[in-house]
């Protein structure tokens, strides 16, 4: 299919253009741009004040507050973990590598709600590791911990398929080099692998906290919902829904499309300075 | 694989590695899976399939691949209309667009219910117009249908516009001069060569659509037997401690996720060959 020799008038137009352009519009008005606006446009319709009002209400606070530590506490355990994990992957042959490797991906697979009643039943009081941990004092199900838990399983993997290709791509001449001039294998690691994998490690992890922000579904089962103590901002905005109050509901929701969109942004901007790294 | 210079670390640390990676694997991968297994099979597997007789859950197993059933065709083809729009032409805004198909990744599953609901719910935008005209979307299944739609959408996208991009347009380009008209170029030019990808993009969109939770649950308000997909058919059943089978229905789920995640390997290696190859015929 691929001719041996460059076709000049190549340049000429590939038919479609409007067509494809007129139904990618129209789509992606319909789903995302249209209902994004809906709720936009109903949260603006309530003063600045009364907005404040509900977002600084204690207890939307403080499930703001819950959300975000559990979020960035799952993002540092799969920081250290993912790299590992990455690294081990990258690095070392094993027997059953390849299925170790693809076990990674279950959690983008897995149901949110399925990942949630099994976590939520290994760590309880008679679950496999909750009855190991119980006589150490230990309980993590149905807890704020369990939150944290559940987030690791969520973000555990953003973190080793952002890392694992930069270490399996990095310069074997450079560590040879810097051998060569008498470093360490921890000199090495430490001033040229590292900082190489550094700006993937910090991608990986931003991804897996934005992910863990708005996590649902893994999340309801092993916490134990309380408020102020265990109540994150998604199921907050379910409860309000359910009590009819939907002004809540949309300044709460807002809010957090606000700061989703800004982590969009903060990823973006992460992924383009890991791509100029890598190719420098 | 790279295999590095003289200079490796102690065998000591890469004994450390390995078991820390291997116990941070079972405990939150491995010990999970097991788990879900164990439990449905808690009374033998008379008693697992004893689980399935249950009509809610047929119901939902049924519900789940009519919402797979539209979803997935539906995004296929806006996918690849997509990833054919922003690699074939340039245009003003193109990252733009492309932003926003990132969007669905980007927002929590429950704002991505909330949207729905702002929009077609009693108080929504198009809210009185529906109730006059006797219309469900929300708590019905059309809304299950559209949130998913919404969930799923950017993986064929996403798959495609990378791969297409690699591919350039040269061959689109020559059977164009050729002659070709454009969905004549489509079929014979292009999907043979994102075949894999597209495919890849598929298996995905499925298990998303199959699986989702957050979105679905915002729209669905539980009506039994009428908006109960399987992922929220095992939060009633886990919520009425009828555990074995809530680990029943969430075995069904595992192993589509298993087998998801089996495709994805093969195919990530069949894309990776074609790369290496820079050819087209796999």
């Amino acid at each position: 299919m691929r001719f041996p020799f460059k076709l000049r008038n190549g340049k000429g137009k590939m038919p479609g253009f409007g067509l494809s352009m007129g139904l990618s519009l129209s789509y992606l008005s319909f789903l995302i741009l249209i209902p994004i606006s809906s709720l936009v446009v109903y949260a603006a319709k309530m003063p600045l004040k009364d907005y404040f009002g509900i977002i600084l209400d204690e207890r939307v606070v403080a499930a703001f507050k819950i959300s975000f530590f559990s979020a960035i506490a799952a993002a540092l355990v799969n920081f250290v973990f993912g790299f590992i994990i990455a690294w081990v992957l990258a690095r070392y042959d094993f027997v059953g590598k390849r299925i170790v490797d693809a076990c990674v991906d279950l959690p983008f697979a897995v149901p949110t709600a399925v990942a949630g009643i099994s976590l939520a039943t290994v760590f309880s009081a008679n679950g496999l590791l909750g009855k190991i941990l119980l006589p150490f004092g230990i309980s993590l199900g149905y807890s704020t911990a369990g939150i944290v838990l559940a987030l690791i399983f969520i973000g555990l993997p953003f973190v080793v398929r952002t890392v694992q290709p930069i270490i399996e791509e990095s310069d074997a001449a450079l560590e040879e080099a810097a051998a060569s001039l008498g470093a360490n294998w921890f000199q090495i690691f430490v001033k040229v692998i590292f900082p190489a994998v550094l700006p993937a490690l910090v991608t990986g992890a931003t991804m897996a906290f934005a992910r863990g922000l708005g996590e649902y579904g893994s999340v309801i089962f092993i916490s134990s919902n309380m408020p102020y103590v265990s109540e994150i901002v998604p199921l907050l905005i379910i409860k309000k829904l359910m009590q009819f109050d939907y002004l809540g509901a949309s300044a709460i929701g807002v809010t957090m499309l606000i700061i989703a969109f800004i982590m969009m942004f903060v990823t973006n901007i992460l992924q383009k300075y890991m791509l100029k790294g890598r190719q420098s | 694989m790279i295999k590095t210079g003289i200079v490796r670390e102690p065998r000591r640390v890469k004994a450390l590695l390995l078991f820390t990676a291997g116990v941070f694997l079972s405990v939150f991968i491995i010990l999970p899976m097991v788990t879900i297994f164990r439990e449905a099979l808690k009374a033998g597997v008379a008693g697992y399939l004893k689980s399935f007789v249950d009509p809610g859950v047929a119901f939902s197993i049924r519900l789940s691949l009519l919402t797979v059933l539209i979803c997935v065709p539906v995004n296929t083809f806006f996918g690849v209309v997509l990833a054919w729009l922003v690699t074939k032409y340039e245009f003003p805004g193109k990252k733009l667009l492309i932003t926003v198909v990132e969007v669905p990744f980007s927002v929590s599953p429950v704002i991505a219910g909330l949207l729905f609901i702002f929009l077609f719910g009693s108080f929504g935008w198009f809210g009185t117009w529906l109730t006059d005209h006797n219309i469900k979307i929300v708590f019905a299944v059309p809304g299950i249908v559209l949130a998913t739609l919404f969930v799923s959408f950017p993986f064929v996208a996403r798959e495609l516009t990378p791969l297409m991009r690699e591919l350039g347009k040269d061959d689109e380009e020559a059977a164009l001069t050729l002659g070709a008209s454009g969905l004549q170029i489509f079929w014979k030019v292009t999907l043979p060569n994102i075949k894999w990808g597209l495919l890849y993009g598929i298996i995905l969109t499925n298990a998303r659509a199959m699986g989702e939770f957050g979105a679905v649950s915002v729209v669905s308000g539980l009506v039994r037997g009428v908006t109960t997909t399987m992922p929220l058919y095992i939060d009633i059943l886990y919520g009425e401690y009828m555990f074995k089978s809530a680990f029943a229905v969430a075995s069904l789920l595992t192993f589509l996720a298993v087998v998801t995640i089996i495709v994805k390997a093969v195919l990530e290696y069949a894309i990776a060959v074609q790369r290496k190859s820079g050819e087209v015929q796999i």
